[in-house]
């Protein structure tokens, strides 16, 4: 499987955008109603976090395999990328509670609850790379 | 994790089953119980709405239209309470640790306090100390040299808490430091406000009380750093007097002198030190009023020293409904008839 889609996140069209991108993949790729509902779940979070701060970016959504020994294993990477100002104290923003959207649990901790894989890397007033991985069990 | 899960989805199928057999209260006990359970296994709220989808479906293949649909907008509605729920586990993880480290912390703590009150012919002690969270800003300390001559401090750091806490390690290892002016108050509290001065951030302070009792002589010479006034008991006059030290706070001023007091102990009469989590013990009726602490000493001024000690702070505590607002402690020496 080699699908990938890309959208920009300007508006909140953009995000909506996004889910339904990452909806209709992972749907594809196997995934239930619950996982479905959290894969798109955390789409939306990392689309806000564009739209909010960073004014614009993308949102890159693919399939993904890994092999381990025979075992293969399917999955779904999210990768949003913006050119913000960069997020100065990372572990400051993985922590919970610290919100400044204002939702219980969202943001990146509960982006990261939602998925399995999960990572940041930001450089201020360049911008920021965040990937995050769900796999079917 | 498979298994369980299974284990879950029959539970629910028997308990919706039976339910919508007979709507009986005992089906919605089952129901709560069953709630009980999905809290004990971590399931988030939108795992619950998809369990019940799926049971519903079993029993009615043929479900009207929409209503599938409709919970699949429930379960995105349930995100939310799912995500609360996961990060409130999580905080909840992480106040446990914090409570263990804070724990050990407090037992360290407690290392820095006298094991036990010095025996000293004549004199009778009693002492209580206890903090209004589990680290403690007041410190007590007693020594007692060969010569049966005692020296007892009672220092308050302002601010209650793990700061405070901090700051009263440095307080013991100066107190260790001086062996030799135990029994000289004044130029030991000018060298402990040297330590505390060069030492503590500007905002925090620490006020101090130090006497030496001589069992030789029955001299009670102190000195004090700006702390809560205690009080003396004349036996023969059957009264209470301020034990009143003038002397700047611990840590403001670099050379301080402070002024040395002197008293000659007579049989019966006891000294009282006290940290201002007593005097500032507040009730319904607002702060309770010095004169009412030495009702309370009075009270039980026929028994031991650790036993008035003991009484006072229960019946203060008693007054404040069993809660503390500030650290707590009290010191009665008394030389015996």
């Amino acid at each position: 499987m080699s699908i990938q889609s890309s959208v920009e996140v300007q508006t909140e069209w953009g995000i909506v955008s996004a889910r339904q991108a990452g909806r209709n993949l992972a749907k594809e790729i196997g995934f239930g109603g619950v996982d479905q509902a959290r894969i798109t779940t955390a789409i939306s979070e990392l689309a806000r976090n564009i739209y909010l701060y960073a004014e614009k970016g993308e949102i890159v959504i693919e399939a993904v395999e890994e092999t381990r020994g025979t075992q293969k294993k399917k999955g779904i990477k999210i990768t949003a990328k913006d050119r913000g100002p960069g997020i100065k104290n990372i572990r400051e923003v993985m922590e919970d509670g610290y919100t400044t959207s204002g939702g219980l649990g969202a943001g990146l901790p509960g982006v990261r609850r939602l998925m399995d894989d999960f990572d940041v890397d930001s450089v201020m007033e360049e911008g920021t790379t965040i990937t995050a991985i769900k796999w079917l069990r | 994790m498979a298994e369980s899960k299974e284990l879950l989805h029959d539970q629910y199928a028997n308990i919706l089953r039976a339910y919508l057999e007979e709507q009986s209260e005992q089906g919605l006990y089952y129901a709560q119980q069953f709630s009980k359970r999905v809290l004990e296994e971590q399931i988030s709220p939108e795992e619950v709405v998809s369990l019940h989808l799926e049971v519903l479906e079993e029993f009615f293949p043929d479900l009207p239209k929409g209503a599938h649909e409709s919970f699949e907008l429930l379960l995105e509605v349930m995100m939310g309470y799912g995500l609360a729920y996961r990060e409130h586990q999580s905080l909840r993880d992480k106040t446990k640790e914090l409570e263990a480290e804070i724990n050990v912390a407090a037992n360290m703590q407690q290392t820095f306090l006298p094991d036990e009150i010095p025996h000293v012919n004549g004199l009778d002690v009693g002492v209580l100390s206890v903090p209004a969270s589990k680290m403690s800003g007041d410190y007590y300390h007693f020594v007692k040299d060969d010569h049966d001559c005692v020296g007892l401090a009672i220092a308050d750091i302002i601010g209650k808490g793990i700061p405070a806490a901090l700051c009263m390690s440095m307080i013991k290892y100066t107190m260790d430091s001086y062996p030799e002016q135990r029994l000289q108050p004044g130029a030991l509290l000018e060298n402990v406000n040297r330590v505390v001065e060069q030492n503590i951030a500007s905002n925090m302070f620490i006020t101090m009380m130090y006497g030496s009792y001589d069992s030789r002589t029955h001299q009670f010479n102190y000195a004090g750093a700006g702390h809560e006034p205690g009080f003396y008991y004349k036996a023969a006059e059957d009264t209470f007097e301020e034990l009143h030290a003038k002397g700047i706070v611990l840590g403001i001023k670099r050379n301080t002198d402070y002024k040395e007091y002197q008293l000659t102990v007579e049989p019966g009469d006891f000294v009282v030190l006290l940290s201002d989590g007593v005097t500032e013990c507040r009730t319904d009726d607002g702060f309770i009023e010095r004169e009412a602490i030495t009702r309370l000493i009075r009270t039980y001024q026929h028994l031991p020293a650790q036993e008035i000690v003991n009484h006072v702070f229960y019946e203060l505590e008693r007054a404040q409904g069993f809660q503390l607002r500030d650290d707590f402690t009290l010191i009665i020496l008394r030389r015996n008839v």
